[in-house]
């Protein structure tokens, strides 16, 4: 099928931004400003007012597949990717069982590409069963389709063991994505160490239980020269260590969820349990280091943390409450808000949640001819009410609820195929 | 509103009651005051009424049957009864009588402090309107007063005054 | 933020936490328990006002004491009083918090009284009464994790207005465990509320929250210099198992350093009282013969924790 998108703002984060229209034909990208020989299109969009970039790559979205088909199905997310702009996603190995086997891994790419909507990059367990004590078969879960390793929001507590598995990881050229969480300090807590946590008598976690894991991590990193993307950073102290560990030389990359962008713990208010996330909301100060971090490049990618929950694992009092919150619907939303807010310009937003996301799964999202057509059409200046009716995704919790946000994905195409149209 | 001008003055009216209370009442009778304008009351008969009368004051507020549908009302008063309930001759002393609701409550209220020998009730004001079957015993002066007005007694250096507010 | 013990009218319809209450709501509650004091003296030592209404205990949390006096203020105010351990029933069996009030609510109840182990119990209940249409229904905190225990905060605010007459000029001194201790945040929210110029919390770095002086009080560690020139002095329940060695090293290490003995209680003003929550842990928080001893107010807190609680029961019970 061939494609004509016409009257768009092309928007390539990497190779700037032009009025032109673009040509798709075979999945791929046939041209931009000028259509290709012989090209006649079998559909032409009216992409006046809308903006064309490449597809949204969130580097950490909750499938709930296999073992939690209660809280979301392959069905339900895909759909709430396309509907949110995503074209590919990779998802943390925390299911039930983890992803610790190839045939896992296998099965999950198989079912998504049956349903042929956002393209999806499985990370594999680091260690069997998330247990922390015996390292996963790499390099079968390679070949399965992983695209790095992880422990998902499962501390280790063995660093004899972390070291192997990055001596292990970098022998083989494998990528590590380790979330920093001390597996002793701040064990019981459920919010962060501060004020709020005190007002509300919630236990706390201490933000150097973070930064203690990652001054960890980075060390044997710098000793073994693993692939290392840290995760997930809550606090200033962390983005700090980053930014020293970069300056250094240190080729680490790392990322923040979305709404770690917007919220404290302030936004617990009573006891919100929509607010209940891992790594906790932190001070006021932690955020606008994180804010700063995203805009100076130290932190590379946003991503959603996208982990639906149902309302039973909701509806209880805060500490009770499965952590998590829907976000793939939000990635697009809430990372303009960011840049509108920051004065950070459109295209070098999108890089964050396009280009060096894709990156880190090894591929390009680029609006380049030839490359595949992965594409998210949106209208920057609609704002719409974050709603439960409004959201595809079986999770339906967010803190954002009632909350206006810009930017409303008109068109999602997957390999040059509308696979989602507002 | 008209002026006051048809209501009677207060202090005269006090003096009415008493005078229909002298050698009426046991020689004993405890005065039990209603809170708040019963209270000033209670507390100015025993001057009034000769015989040896002690005071007490009861606030309602916990027996009223408007709570389910009024709530509790700030300013509630501890109910104070310094005499023995039990046997005790009673006049309950009220302001305004009028729809009875207040001293239905306050001879409930009584009752659970002991078995009064006897209660009488005596009244500033009487203005009619009844919604339970409750008179007065002793009344200093009957009025009739349209429904929608409330009548107020308030007290200013000891002397009492009547008047008429809308109600709220 | 909505404030969610607040009905449309701005009247009290759930007792969830002191903070954020206006300080006319607290004293009119300290006001109206004040002719509740005097009930237990009547031969008949009840009144009227909730005649008809079925007050709930539920208690996820087992806690006799507690329950005892809600149940005897419920029963002073002429209601209905059913109390449940939930801790032994619907939990183990796998039905929800929410499960077990909407099955409660189906049974006509007027008011919970909830204690729970986890913070923010009460509001979640109150919340989902509110989102299912039924704000007829009200809750009274009755403890719920390290968050907040009301009643006692009004009831400890009652005693010191008895006896000190107000806060103005007062100096109060709160000593122990306030890390995990619901009375102290209530105590100090209501105390900063109402004005008390100086509320001090006296314990080990360990004991404390984070950011203490958040919450509006100085922090001393050296117990002799915080109780210097108190009028009040609160103490605090130690649990047994914060004694275990991950806390504290020992019992006998704490009362040493933290119990309140005759000595230390002399650095306090002269006419200084003390209270304490109960249940006392005689010889590790408080030396006996201050506990018996003529300052000590621990008993009279316990009858005025009655009037407190019929007076929270009647005004939300009241509340449109």
């Amino acid at each position: 099928m061939n494609l004509e998108i016409a009257n768009g703002r092309l928007l390539d984060p990497e190779h700037g931004e032009r009025q032109a229209t673009l040509y798709v034909a075979d999945g791929r990208i046939a041209g931009a400003g000028v259509a290709p020989a012989g090209f006649r299109a079998d559909r032409v969009i009216d992409a006046a007012g809308l903006v064309v970039a490449p597809g949204l790559v969130d580097i950490a979205v909750r499938l709930r597949e296999p073992g939690l088909e209660y809280k979301a199905t392959l069905e339900s997310e895909l759909e709430a990717a396309v509907a949110g702009g995503v074209t590919s996603l990779a998802c943390p190995p925390d299911t039930d069982p983890p992803l610790d086997e190839p045939g896992l891994v296998e099965m999950l790419k198989h079912r998504a590409r049956m349903l042929n909507l956002a393209h999806v990059f499985p990370v594999g367990a680091l260690t069997v069963g998330l247990r922390g004590t015996a390292l996963t078969e790499m390099g079968e879960l390679t070949e399965a389709g992983c695209v790095a390793f992880s422990q998902a929001d499962v501390a280790l507590a063995d660093t004899e063991l972390l070291r192997r598995a990055m001596q292990y990881a970098a022998t083989f050229g494998y990528a590590l994505w380790l979330r920093p969480s001390d597996p002793y300090l701040g064990r019981t807590g459920v919010a962060h160490d501060g004020e709020v946590a005190t007002r509300l008598g919630l236990a706390g976690i201490p933000a150097a239980a973070e930064t203690i894991a990652l001054a960890t991590i980075l060390a044997l990193a710098r000793e073994t020269g693993v692939r290392l993307h840290v995760c997930r950073l809550s606090c200033a102290q962390s983005v700090a260590l980053v930014r020293e560990a970069k300056a250094q030389g240190l080729p680490v990359t790392c990322d923040v969820a979305v709404h770690h962008l917007h919220l404290c713990d302030v936004d617990i208010g009573w006891f919100d349990s929509n607010a209940r996330v891992v790594p906790p909301f932190r001070s006021t100060r932690d955020r606008a280091a994180l804010r700063a971090g995203v805009a100076d490049g130290t932190i590379d990618v946003v991503c959603s943390d996208h982990a639906p929950v149902d309302d039973d694992g909701k509806q209880l009092p805060f500490a009770e409450a499965e952590p998590g919150v829907t976000g793939l619907e939000l990635l697009l939303p809430l990372t303009l808000k960011w840049a509108a807010e920051e004065g950070v310009s459109l295209a070098q937003a999108l890089a964050r949640i396009t280009a060096a996301p894709a990156r880190l799964l090894g591929g390009t999202a680029t609006l380049a001819v030839g490359a595949p057509a992965d594409l998210c059409l949106f209208d920057p200046q609609a704002w719409w009410k974050v709603e439960r009716g409004a959201l595809r995704s079986q999770g339906k919790h967010t803190p954002f609820l009632g909350l206006e946000v810009p930017g409303r994905v008109r068109l999602t195409l997957v390999d040059g195929l509308v696979v989602h149209e507002a | 509103m008209p002026a006051n001008a048809s209501l009677p003055d207060a202090e005269a009216t006090l003096r009415t009651l008493a005078e229909r209370m002298r050698g009426a009442v046991a020689h004993d009778a405890a005065f039990v005051g209603i809170y708040s304008g019963g209270a000033w009351v209670a507390e100015r008969l025993p001057a009034l009424v000769p015989g040896q009368h002690p005071v007490g004051f009861i606030d309602v507020s916990f027996y009223r049957d408007d709570y389910s549908r009024t709530g509790l009302k700030g300013g509630s008063k501890r109910t104070s009864l310094p005499f023995d309930v039990n046997g005790a001759n009673i006049v309950l002393v009220d302001d305004v009588l009028y729809t009875g609701r207040s001293v239905r409550a306050a001879i409930n209220e009584l009752f659970d402090f002991g078995r009064p020998a006897r209660i009488e009730l005596a009244v500033l004001v009487d203005r009619g309107g009844r919604e339970l079957p409750i008179e007065h015993t002793y009344c200093g002066a009957r009025l009739a007063v349209a429904r929608e007005l409330s009548i107020v007694l308030s007290r200013d250096e000891g002397l009492l005054t009547l008047a008429v507010e809308q109600m709220s | 933020m909505r404030n969610p013990q607040l009905n449309a009218h701005g009247e009290l319809t759930h007792l969830l936490t002191l903070e954020g209450l206006p300080p006319a709501v607290i004293c009119s509650i300290l006001d109206t328990a004040e002719p509740f004091v005097s009930i237990a003296e009547r031969e008949v030592k009840k009144v009227p006002l909730l005649r008809g209404k079925a007050v709930f205990n539920l208690f996820f949390e087992n806690s006799t004491r507690t329950r005892t006096t809600f149940e005897i203020a419920a029963k002073r105010l002429s209601a209905d009083v059913i109390n449940l351990n939930i801790g032994a029933s619907s939990t183990s069996k796998g039905e929800t918090l929410l499960d077990t009030v909407d099955n409660l609510v189906a049974m006509d109840a007027d008011i919970f009284v909830v204690r729970h182990s986890q913070s923010g119990a009460p509001h979640l209940i109150a919340e989902h009464l509110l989102a299912t249409g039924r704000s007829h229904v009200h809750v009274v905190n009755a403890g719920d994790g390290r968050h907040a225990h009301p009643t006692q905060g009004l009831l400890d605010l009652y005693t010191i207005r008895h006896y000190k007459k107000s806060f103005e000029g007062l100096t109060v001194a709160i000593v122990g465990d306030v890390l995990h201790s619901r009375v102290a945040r209530s105590l100090i929210h209501g105390l900063t509320t109402l004005g008390t110029p100086e509320v001090r919390v006296i314990g080990p770095e360990t004991l404390m929250p984070t950011k203490a002086e958040a919450l509006g009080v100085r922090v001393f560690h050296d117990m002799r210099e915080g109780l210097r020139g108190c009028d009040a002095v609160v103490m605090l329940r130690l649990q047994n198992e914060r004694m275990n060695g991950t806390l504290l090293p020992s019992a006998g290490e704490f009362f040493k350093n933290y119990g309140l003995t005759q000595d230390k209680l002399a650095l306090a003003k002269p006419d200084a009282i003390v209270m304490h929550p109960g249940p006392m842990n005689r010889g590790v928080e408080i030396d006996s013969p201050v506990a018996d001893g003529e300052r000590s107010v621990i008993l009279p807190q316990v009858t005025f924790g009655i009037a407190v609680r019929m007076a929270v029961m009647s005004i939300i019970a009241g509340a449109r």
